[in-house]
């Protein structure tokens, strides 16, 4: 049976996980300068070795509405077309290795925003996997902001 | 696609600098026609082409560089002499084998077209017309000398025999040099020697040269990788001062000095001289100048300075058509020349210096200059303003239309400059890369536009201010000055803090913007303490008011990510020398923002005239005044030269009328308000062509910056009628009507005597 690699985090109470392949590496908490103006889900930049990355706020990419925890997030590193990007999350988990058999398409309780941004569950011991698609978790609505 | 091999790779780059040269050689021909050198340099690069696209199988490009050859080489023999006609059926094949290359370039073979005409035109020329016989046998014009021996006969210094003597003595064995045996022999002097050495460097073309060519995207890597390193030297030095150890210090040190000169180095491989982009302009005149029956020279001065290599590919295309408009529009035909009392001859002249780390070119004509009459018309007529706003400009103002986009001056669209690229598109284009462009015109005389654009885009010098506790770079392209206000001088010196503030600066209104409020987060400076940046954006100044200055430092300029598109008041990020991001304000976005580009001012009293009030719904910066207890008037700011207040004392009386020494002159004043109030005369004082006039107020509220419409058109004398601003009723006063009442004299022309 045909079997996936994800690394895994957690926002909130959820586990999530985006395909390993596509993630470059995880950087621990690091300053972060506000881009003024900018969308609210851009938490602002960082610089990643002389780079910069944009870091994206994925509790609010995902409508989540529970109070981020008291430590500063995590930055998980994504590849993209062009730069990479930073997704915010709470904590990192492991990479599992899930097989197919156990996926299931978003269930239906997901609402809002994070109905586009989960590909779907896999239905672990305990609990549920929801694996994103990692292009649509880093794409920011371009739409310029009020002046 | 084929293909293309690496040998048909260089074969093209090199035809592609043959044909440059050519076009140059052409029109240093048309000047001095028997320049043999030239001559000779035109027939072996086409002789080249010829030969090498026959090894290739090329025939179609052969057989036109073969008639072509023909020609050159009657030319070369002077069996045929240079002359209009030639010349443009030269330039005409060169066109024709630059297409053909291109095509080779594109699809590997040299296209369809086999230009039967040209080759036909090329053929006939070869034929001596009976007018163009050369009379006399050409007598051969001097050759340039080639050997040290031959400068030093043709200059008297030594007889041939003597130099056959030293001849001899080399090839007896001497090793000794030509110039260094005759310098043993007594016959000439070591100075004689060496002149003739440099005559005989000028005289010939440049040595074997030492470059090599290298791929730009190697370059533009290499640039980032000291971008790169010039962050870490930046982080490092600021590491290196938390630690005491010498040792390390000098190492610092060391690797700071470095990484400046492998920068410095890095950017001149980058730098290319401007020359490089004006070789084509004489090609272009010509044929312009040929196509519009003109007669134009171009003069070029400061070929050298250089720049970097991205920013000579943006300025190309503007600069091109700054020279035909220039060309086609600006210089006159000759007869109106002559009627003008000008040489029939135009001159278009371009100079290209360095002057405080950016690069000036100005491109200037003898022609014409603009009609600002003309251009009021024709923006009216286009619908970019009302005609009511253009009455009002003055020339200066209205010669700057033609920056507007959907402005174009050409009454006939012609084939040379009409092609829907206007002048808009040039100043897009030169902005885009940080640069500035100005126009002077004057009518009759000429028209002068200056360029300024910065020297590299990679790395620039920023000021580092902070806002709401982040910092922000400020490209220093920008900066004027920085202005700092604490305590009392705060309060007194910044005036209405009601969002749109304005500041005295040496007399003038100075628009104010708050960063962080502009960026929407909470400002943290001392409540007490204003720390203005004067900037400049296009044609407007404004203070930005910044919570604290820190420091000037280079940086390294780093696009943002796709995520910020359509955020326009950042150009980009850097990284600082402790490691955190920094964005970088784009100060024109910045101003536009803030809404303070709504009307040219700052111009000095000059050119403030009281102006533009137009009644269409305009967003314009207003001064907000107000007179007796509750009545409240409006001006353009744009129109005010200064704020003045003036004891009661110093009102005198002439001729009826209120006046005060102000300046060495006489202002009069005009009085909006009833029963005078105590204390200082509060005074807006308007300026215009050195005369003023003083308007007094009760108060002055504000400066807000809206739309305006007006509602009531105005029943009495000097206003124009009432608008709502700030949820007041405001009268918006008619400027020029009120000053033309108390000085009749203050828009017509100054008088002389």
């Amino acid at each position: 049976m045909a079997t996936s690699q994800y690394c895994t985090f957690h926002l909130g109470s959820l586990l999530l996980g985006i395909d390993v392949q596509q993630v470059q590496e995880v950087v621990r908490p690091t300053d972060t300068t506000r881009v003024p103006l900018a969308p609210p889900v851009i938490r602002g930049l960082i610089n990643l070795r002389g780079h910069l990355v944009t870091a994206i706020d994925l509790r609010r990419q995902l409508g989540l509405t529970d109070p981020p925890p008291a430590d500063p997030p995590m930055n998980l590193i994504v590849r993209t077309a062009g730069e990479p990007v930073s997704l915010l999350v709470d904590a990192i988990g492991d990479v599992l290795e899930v097989d197919s058999g156990v996926f299931e398409p978003p269930p239906e309780t997901l609402r809002g925003p994070a109905r586009d941004l989960v590909r779907g569950a896999y239905k672990l011991p305990g609990r549920l996997l929801l694996t994103l698609d990692h292009d649509r978790a880093v794409a920011v609505a371009t739409d310029p902001p009020p002046a | 696609m084929a293909e293309l091999d690496a040998i048909v790779r260089e074969f093209l780059v090199e035809s592609h600098e043959n044909l440059d040269q050519l076009d140059r050689d052409f029109v240093v021909l048309e000047q001095e026609p028997d320049n043999r050198d030239r001559l000779a340099s035109v027939f072996r690069a086409i002789h080249t082409i010829k030969g090498t696209c026959g090894f290739f199988g090329f025939g179609r490009l052969e057989k036109l560089t073969h008639v072509g050859e023909n020609l050159l080489s009657k030319l070369r023999t002077g069996e045929l002499a240079l002359d209009g006609p030639i010349t443009t059926a030269l330039l005409g094949m060169v066109d024709a084998v630059r297409a053909m290359l291109t095509t080779v370039e594109r699809t590997g073979h040299d296209g369809e077209s086999d230009y039967p005409d040209l080759i036909e035109t090329l053929t006939r020329l070869q034929v001596p017309r009976p007018a163009d016989t050369v009379a006399e046998p050409p007598t051969p014009p001097p050759t340039p000398p080639r050997t040290i021996g031959e400068v030093l006969v043709s200059q008297g210094k030594v007889t041939p025999a003597q130099i056959q003597e030293a001849i001899d003595q080399q090839r007896r064995g001497d090793p000794l040099h030509l110039g260094e045996i005759l310098v043993e022999k007594n016959v000439v002097k070591v100075g004689d020697v060496r002149d003739a050495v440099h005559t005989l460097k000028d005289t010939r073309p440049a040595a074997a040269d030492t470059s090599i060519r290298v791929d730009v995207g190697l370059l533009d890597r290499l640039m980032t990788l000291v971008g790169e390193l010039v962050l870490a030297r930046n982080q490092l030095i600021q590491f290196a001062a938390a630690v005491k150890d010498g040792g390390f210090h000098t190492a610092t040190q060391r690797l700071n000095l470095i990484t400046t000169e492998l920068q410095e180095g890095v950017m001149k491989t980058r730098m290319q001289p401007i020359g490089n982009v004006w070789d084509r302009f004489p090609r272009v005149v010509r044929d312009l100048a040929l196509a519009c029956g003109k007669r134009v020279r171009l003069e070029m001065d400061g070929k050298e300075t250089e720049l970097d290599k991205t920013l000579i590919e943006a300025i190309k295309d503007p600069l091109t058509h700054i020279i035909r408009n220039s060309a086609d529009h600006g210089i006159e035909p000759p007869e109106l020349r002559v009627a003008r009392g000008k040489p029939a001859e135009g001159v278009l002249r371009l100079r290209a210096y360095h002057e405080g780390g950016q690069v000036n070119i100005e491109v200037s004509d003898d022609g014409g200059g603009i009609d600002p009459d003309r251009v009021r018309r024709k923006a009216v007529e286009k619908g970019l303003i009302t005609p009511d706003r253009a009455a009002r400009m003055d020339d200066r103002e209205a010669t700057q239309l033609i920056f507007l986009p959907g402005f174009s001056t050409a009454e006939a669209v012609t084939n040379v400059s009409g092609r829907g690229v206007g002048m808009d598109v040039v100043k897009t284009n030169i902005e885009k890369v940080g640069g500035t462009i100005d126009l002077h015109s004057r009518p009759g005389l000429g028209t002068t536009l200056k360029i300024k654009i910065p020297l590299t885009l990679a790395i620039v010098p920023a000021l580092v201010v902070t806002a709401g506790g982040d910092r922000y770079a400020i490209p220093q392209v920008s900066l004027i000055e920085l202005v700092r206000l604490s305590g009392p001088q705060a309060r007194a010196g910044v005036e209405q803090v009601s969002g749109a503030d304005v500041y005295r600066l040496r007399g003038r209104l100075l628009p104010l913007v708050d960063l962080a409020a502009e960026l929407g987060v909470p400002a943290s400076a001392e409540p007490d303490d204003v720390t203005i940046v004067v900037l400049q954006a296009g044609d407007h100044r404004f203070g930005l008011v910044v919570d604290a200055v820190s420091d000037t430092q280079e940086i390294v300029v780093k696009p943002l990510g796709p995520q910020f598109h359509g955020l326009t008041v950042y150009s980009g990020a850097t990284i600082m020398g402790d490691g955190r991001v920094a964005l970088i304000l784009d100060v024109p976005a910045l101003a536009q923002a803030a809404g303070v580009l709504t009307e040219s001012r700052d111009r000095g009293p000059a050119d403030t005239a009281a102006s533009p009030v137009a009644a269409g719904g305009e967003r314009q910066t207003l001064l907000v005044l107000g007179v007796d207890p509750d009545r409240r008037m409006a001006v353009p700011l744009s129109s005010v030269a200064r704020l003045e207040e003036i004891p009661p004392a110093a009102v005198e009386r002439a001729d009826g009328h209120e006046v005060v020494q102000y300046r060495g002159h006489i202002m009069p004043l005009v009085r909006l308000n009833g029963q005078p109030a105590g204390g200082p005369l509060q005074v807006v004082v308007f300026a215009h062509a050195g005369r003023s006039v003083g308007l007094v107020v009760d108060r002055i509220h504000d400066v807000i910056e809206q739309e305006v419409e007006v509602r009531h058109p105005g029943r009495q004398a000097g206003v124009i009628g009432s608008v709502v601003l700030q949820e007041r009723v405001t009268e918006l006063l008619d400027v020029r009507g009120l000053i033309a009442a108390a000085d009749p004299f203050f828009h017509a022309p100054a008088i002389a005597g």
